[in-house]
């Protein structure tokens, strides 16, 4: 493949933009998780609630910040490097976007600060409030970026006068026909990240000597909510598929690895996508599956690739084989968790304890969440490619002309700079969890210390 | 309904370049003494080095969201615009990005990483406070110069840098004489009195050679009536430029009066200047190029997010100043629990 800037700036904003969802994938649920740890002291008093809430507050405040400053980055890059973007389609995201900055950014901005540091500055109440604050701010964020990003997949809503959309029904754009479900799909990726990395987290402490109560509470946060969401996340992700398949069958065609348009296509297992010979090799498949998951008919017929080649030979398809690869990552690490979480949730019921080798493999599985959100996000982007709003604008028109040895200068600087940050990001969470009192300030203060010491009903 | 007030093709686009111009100002007085403080970093002892984090600590996010919403309402409001101006300062926007991703992620590393790492951490909120600063005073005086890039311009634009950063590491001295007190508050007042003359000497500078190289703003300045409307501007800033060396120069003062003094009169001066550029630079958002009409987007459009902005801009201010009253007073250690 040739470096040409077009496919620099593309590697550059999937890099930045990789990078970027790795943090409020855990802080939109790790925020709820917080308020819930709050709740739960409050309610029972029982001071372990608390040692779980210190511990975890700090990996949030880290993930925030990181998720801060790589999402600034993301706002700048559309003007750097796809200018087009907001000149064709800026009437519709530029609304969505700056709805997103007044409505979640300061407020989750705003309130961190206080959630952070003001403990012992306002009162209990106010500061569980700010914690919701602060969780229901990276919700609402979610919902305004997952808008605009549905609206590209599937644009409605608004009519194209001399090559510049106007939106003509706003309730129509913000309710486009695949925003719920991805939304739906996004919010409990963001659940399972999170429930895998406190169940991870807790697990290590455990492994390594710490028995305590609030590692004990935190690991069974951890491993109900994987338990609960992801057979939840299963009938999403299918029903999600399905809207996929109605409106843009050529992703889904390239999930499958299906070229040609069939009755009764296989499900692939495995197999190893050509584009030169437009066919698969090594094909692993069960007979009929395909079509009985996307049309529920064991003889139902699945749209193909070839649908998507124009008479001249232009391919209007997505790539197939990293879309192919990725929703098999996806769909594998999706059903890792639910083997891992069910066996961790059936032995905390029935033993009241995990076994070490299952410990381990919670440890092993931290940022599974992160493999399979990521891949999730390939398939779903790279599954819109040739388009960058789905048949009204291509990736391509959207770039800008900067030269391609700039384009490659800053995106080598960001890659070291992101590198080192998830090394320091990872070497800092391990480094709060080995701490002995739980990463808990000086860790001398004794529980009577604590402001609203005692329970607050009224919270 | 949108015709209230006239054209709306016409209102809706200065309204939303008035917005914007109101979100880089507060950005650049919130985030300059954010930043002002990286860059301070250099010459203050570890000890020292904890309370001027503290000092900004709950604050430094909520401000560097204006900047979002800033780029935001470029973004939005002038999307023709935005594509233009952030094309060409591709590199010194890439900088400033690194350099606030280092600044950021530092407030937290530093903080939780075993202490031997500590340094490295305080010298990449440093690295990144002082590369954030140093783009965006090169990225102002492209701007002024028109985004047009010669030899000339590029060293307007180191000038720019350098003066920007100085302005920025004044207020942050500003504003750490109001949030500490003892040896740290002491040494802030040394660093504010030198940073003043600096400053002023930048000032100076940036005036003098700004109407030289552009012919477009010389004309504004320097003709009749323009000159006489303008002249209290410079005025004004000159006088509260000589109050606020006056008052330095007693500062630190018993039962810590005064404190906030500085700080106000930083806010000022940023205030004048960034009105004679606003001044300078009107209709056009790019300079010479693009007028914002030329370049906002569609009047629905701009009504849509001007009702979201009416109605959530009060509720940002209030939540803020909430912020303001619970961290108000002498910056303690910061602690979560």
């Amino acid at each position: 493949m040739e470096l040409d800037a077009l496919i620099l700036a593309r590697i550059q904003f999937g890099a930045n933009i990789s990078f970027h969802i790795l943090f409020p994938t855990i802080t939109i649920a790790l925020g709820w998780v917080l308020l819930f740890f709050k709740l739960a002291y409050a309610r029972t008093g029982d001071m372990k609630w608390m040692d779980a809430y210190f511990l975890f507050v700090k990996i949030f405040a880290l993930s925030f910040a990181m998720g801060v400053v790589s999402g600034i980055t993301m706002s700048f890059q559309f003007g750097t490097n796809w200018p087009g973007f907001m000149e064709t389609v800026g009437n519709i995201a530029g609304p969505l976007l700056a709805y997103e900055v007044l409505t979640a950014f300061f407020l989750e901005a705003v309130f961190i600060g206080i959630m952070l540091f003001g403990f012992r500055r306002v009162k209990p109440w106010v500061h569980t409030l700010a914690t919701g604050l602060v969780a229901f701010g990276t919700t609402v964020s979610a919902f305004w970026i997952l808008v605009l990003n549905s609206w590209m997949h599937t644009p409605v809503g608004f009519e194209m006068i001399d090559g510049v959309a106007h939106a003509t029904d706003w309730q129509a754009i913000i309710f486009n026909p695949s925003m719920p479900y991805r939304l739906m799909h996004m919010l409990l990726a963001s659940g399972l990240t999170t429930a895998f990395l406190i169940a991870g987290v807790s697990a290590f402490r455990w492994l390594i000597g710490r028995r305590e109560g609030s590692v004990m509470a935190a690991l069974k946060t951890g491993v109900t909510i994987a338990a609960v969401l992801i057979p939840v996340q299963i009938l999403v992700g299918d029903l999600h598929g399905l809207n996929t398949l109605e409106h843009q069958p050529a992703k889904v065609a390239a999930m499958e690895g299906n070229w040609e348009t069939q009755a009764g296509a296989p499900l692939l297992l495995f197999a190893m996508p050509d584009e030169e010979t437009r066919s698969n090799r090594f094909e692993v498949g069960i007979p009929n599956g395909a079509s009985l998951i996307l049309t529920h008919e064991l003889d139902g017929v699945v749209p193909g690739l070839d649908d998507y080649v124009l008479e001249d030979g232009t391919v209007k398809h997505p790539p197939v084989a990293p879309v192919f690869y990725a929703f098999r990552i996806m769909v594998g690490v999706g059903m890792l968790m639910l083997i891992v979480s069910w066996t961790a949730a059936w032995m905390l019921w029935r033993r009241g304890e995990t076994p070490a080798w299952l410990n381990r493999a919670l440890v092993g599985m931290t940022f599974s969440g992160w493999v399979a959100t990521l891949a999730g996000w390939y398939v779903t982007e790279i599954g819109r490619q040739p388009w960058l709003v789905t048949g009204v604008m291509t990736t391509a028109e959207a770039a800008s002309d900067v030269a391609a040895p700039v384009i490659a200068g800053s995106l080598t600087l960001y890659l070291a700079v992101y590198a080192v940050l998830i090394a320091a990001y990872m070497g800092a969470i391990l480094r709060l969890a080995q701490k002995a009192d739980g990463g808990r300030g000086d860790g001398e203060r004794s529980p009577v210390a604590l402001p609203g010491g005692a329970p607050q009903p009224a919270e | 309904m949108l015709d209230l007030f006239g054209d709306p093709a016409v209102w809706l686009p200065v309204t939303f370049a008035g917005l914007m111009g109101l979100s880089i100002l507060i950005y650049v007085v919130l985030d300059g003494y954010d930043l002002g403080v990286g860059v301070l970093f250099a010459g203050a002892a570890p000890a020292e080095k904890d309370r001027m984090i503290a000092s900004i600590g709950p604050f430094w996010d909520a401000n560097e969201t204006w900047l979002v919403l800033a780029v935001g309402l470029l973004l939005v409001a002038f999307p023709v615009a935005h594509g233009v101006i952030l094309t060409t300062l591709y590199v010194p926007v890439a900088l400033m990005l690194v350099g606030l991703i280092l600044r950021g992620v530092a407030f937290e590393f530093r903080a939780k990483v075993h202490p031997d790492q500590k340094r490295y951490w305080n010298l990449a909120f440093f690295g990144g406070s002082l590369t954030t600063a140093l783009s965006q005073g090169y990225m102002l005086g492209a701007y002024i110069m028109g985004l047009e890039v010669t030899p000339w311009t590029i060293l307007f634009s180191l000038l720019t840098a350098v003066c920007l950063t100085a302005g920025y590491a004044f207020i942050g001295a500003c504003w750490l004489i109001y949030k500490t007190d003892g040896a740290l508050q002491e040494k802030a007042v040394r660093w504010a009195r030198r940073l003043a003359w600096f400053v002023a000497a930048g000032f100076a500078a940036i005036s003098v050679v700004t109407p030289l190289v552009s012919a477009r703003i010389f004309a504004k300045w320097f003709s009749v009536p323009e000159f006489l409307l303008l002249a209290p501007l410079p005025a004004t800033a000159a006088a509260i430029f000589l109050a606020l060396t006056y008052v330095l120069r007693r500062l630190p003062d018993v039962g810590d009066r005064y404190s906030l003094v500085p700080f106000g009169a930083a806010i000022a001066l940023f205030v004048l200047s960034f009105a004679g550029l606003a001044y300078s630079f009107y209709p056009y958002v790019v300079p010479e190029r693009l007028t914002l009409y030329e370049s906002a987007s569609a009047p629905e459009s701009l009504a849509i997010m001007l009702v979201g902005v009416l109605i959530v801009m009060p509720v940002i201010g209030a939540y803020s100043a909430f912020s303001y009253h619970v961290f108000r007073g002498k910056a303690t250690d910061l602690s979560y629990d």
